[in-house]
């Protein structure tokens, strides 16, 4: 644990985990999609569910949703300012199998009709993991710029990306590849040290047996 | 990777002739690859934002529960007449850090520390020492830093999060920080600023979390007062001279221990403790 996440963050009340971890997850998930979003169906379970109404976990994953980061003092009114910019919410409940406590699952359909399935936990002091996307594995904490493609379960596919990425000059920190099944879908998640560029990211989508191509970018809009 | 015993940070200090805060912003500047001119900066916004976050209290609100709200204004209010049992001094901490707790229950901006349950401790200490003892803005930061330092061997040894050690893990850290700062601020060396941060440690020991219908409001903002007047108390036994019998990591692996072996219903589930009783099975039923 880092010296600023004692002395930190600045955040919007009440809770480190329900309110501040649910900003940063929706904050994330708004960073992933990369567009405005016109739907966004929020599955609360575990302790979410139960307390997460009196924590405010509502209004701040909506407000992440919305592109605002937790210390926003906007948090507090974010299902308005949901409602003017034409965002639909809807809330729900889900079950999922040895989730952490703090989780939630999205289903997100941007204005172009982009959709992107996360399942995101908060696990202590306003900090995030993403534990899938789009159904399959992934790990991690968006600390980082992320790369994450899905992907044909063939031989070849590692070795493109990171050959490529290489190139570009971008150091990968960490890499995780997890697939359905053998010969299936699969996902690799790249955390870089360097930000990736839009026309690396469409040489990629052009590439065979890529599936979709998802990227957290940490730039400020 | 950060210290792992506040022993270690006292002795390398004194070994090396560091001011345990210099040790501390050291560790910032190797484990983020920053300059110290940049830590301080980010250190800096920290207290700027806790300044704000005391200065933006405001009265008339109330959580959404509406258990929580305008206590900031009657303790204000009381001790202004200057005829309380705690006076000026404490009674301005008291005031702090339940403003504070109350203003993040409120969903206001807050500075987490370690956590926002806890955000009212550390500014009621030391917005207070700075306002009563004219202490300059260079060693409010540094003081920061020693709470950051303890903090960080709490985290690393034991836990700050409610739901793993109860409320020990959450106000006992926030109040040994702010004992340790305290400490410092008034003159404490490296072993002095320990000691105060298990003496205030020790007497929090064992503290349930146990929030009505599992919300940060009863009694969170309430044990903010407790955390920042023991802090104080704790910083003045080690100036009067006074020395934890246990060593200070050895509190903090009690601290740990007595987490490990709290049942759930006292940690942070809202099951047991105040939130089990009639009166708090009642509140949590109406919010329901």
């Amino acid at each position: 644990m880092g010296l600023f996440d004692i002395i930190g963050p600045v955040m919007v009340g009440p809770s480190s985990s329900h309110t501040a971890g649910a900003a940063r997850i929706g904050y994330i998930c708004n960073k992933m999609m990369d567009e405005r979003i016109a739907e966004a169906r929020i599955l609360f379970y575990g302790s979410f569910l139960a307390t997460g109404k009196g924590h405010g976990t509502d209004k701040a994953l909506v407000a992440g949703l919305l592109g605002m980061k937790p210390d926003d003092e906007r948090i507090p009114y974010s299902m308005e300012i949901a409602r003017e910019q034409e965002m639909q919410v809807i809330f729900g409940a889900v079950e999922l199998m040895e989730a952490h406590p703090n989780t939630v699952k999205l289903l997100l359909t941007g204005r172009s009709g982009r959709k992107l399935e996360v399942v995101a936990a908060s696990t202590g002091g306003g900090r995030i993991q993403i534990c899938q996307i789009d159904g399959l594995d992934a790990n991690f904490c968006g600390d980082y710029p992320t790369l994450i493609v899905h992907n044909l379960d063939q031989p070849g596919s590692v070795m493109e990306v990171t050959a490529m990425l290489a190139k570009e000059q971008i150091n990968i920190a960490t890499m995780q590849l997890y697939r359905s099944s053998r010969g299936g879908n699969a996902v690799m998640v790249l955390e870089c040290d360097q930000e990736i560029s839009k026309e690396f990211l469409e040489w990629i989508k052009q590439q065979k047996g890529i599936l979709k191509v998802t990227y957290l970018s940490l730039k400020e809009d | 990777m950060g210290y792992r015993s506040l022993a270690e940070i006292a002795s390398y200090g004194q070994e090396k002739g560091l001011s345990f805060w210099e040790i501390i912003v050291m560790g910032d500047m190797r484990e983020r690859d920053v300059t110290m001119q940049e830590s301080m900066e980010k250190m800096r916004a920290m207290y700027e934002a806790m300044k704000k976050a005391d200065a933006g209290y405001e009265g008339k609100l109330r959580s959404s529960s509406r258990l929580v709200g305008g206590d900031g204004e009657k303790v204000q209010k009381y001790f202004s007449k200057g005829n309380s049992l705690c006076g000026e001094f404490i009674g301005k901490a008291i005031e702090r850090a339940i403003k504070m707790g109350e203003s993040n229950a409120c969903m206001k901006r807050i500075v987490a520390a370690p956590t926002a349950g806890s955000c009212g401790v550390l500014p009621a200490v030391l917005l207070t020492m700075e306002e009563m003892f004219s202490l300059s803005q260079e060693q409010m930061l540094q003081a920061l830093y020693v709470a950051a330092g303890i903090g960080e061997v709490i985290a690393y040894r034991a836990f700050i999060a409610g739901a793993q050690g109860g409320c020990q893990a959450e106000i006992g850290s926030a109040s040994a920080m702010a004992a340790g700062a305290a400490a410092y601020l008034k003159g404490a060396e490296h072993e002095g600023i320990i000691h105060a941060a298990a003496l205030a440690l020790k007497n929090l020991l064992g503290l349930a979390c146990d929030p009505v219908a599992g919300l940060v409001e009863v009694p969170c903002v309430k044990r903010n007062v407790l955390g920042a007047v023991n802090a104080l108390t704790s910083a003045d036994l080690v100036l009067a001279g006074i020395r934890s019998a246990i060593p200070p990591d050895e509190v903090i692996d009690a601290m740990r221990a007595i987490g490990l072996s709290m049942s759930s219903a006292i940690r942070e589930t809202g099951e047991g403790g105040l939130a089990a009783t009639p009166t708090g099975v009642e509140i949590a039923k109406r919010l329901k």
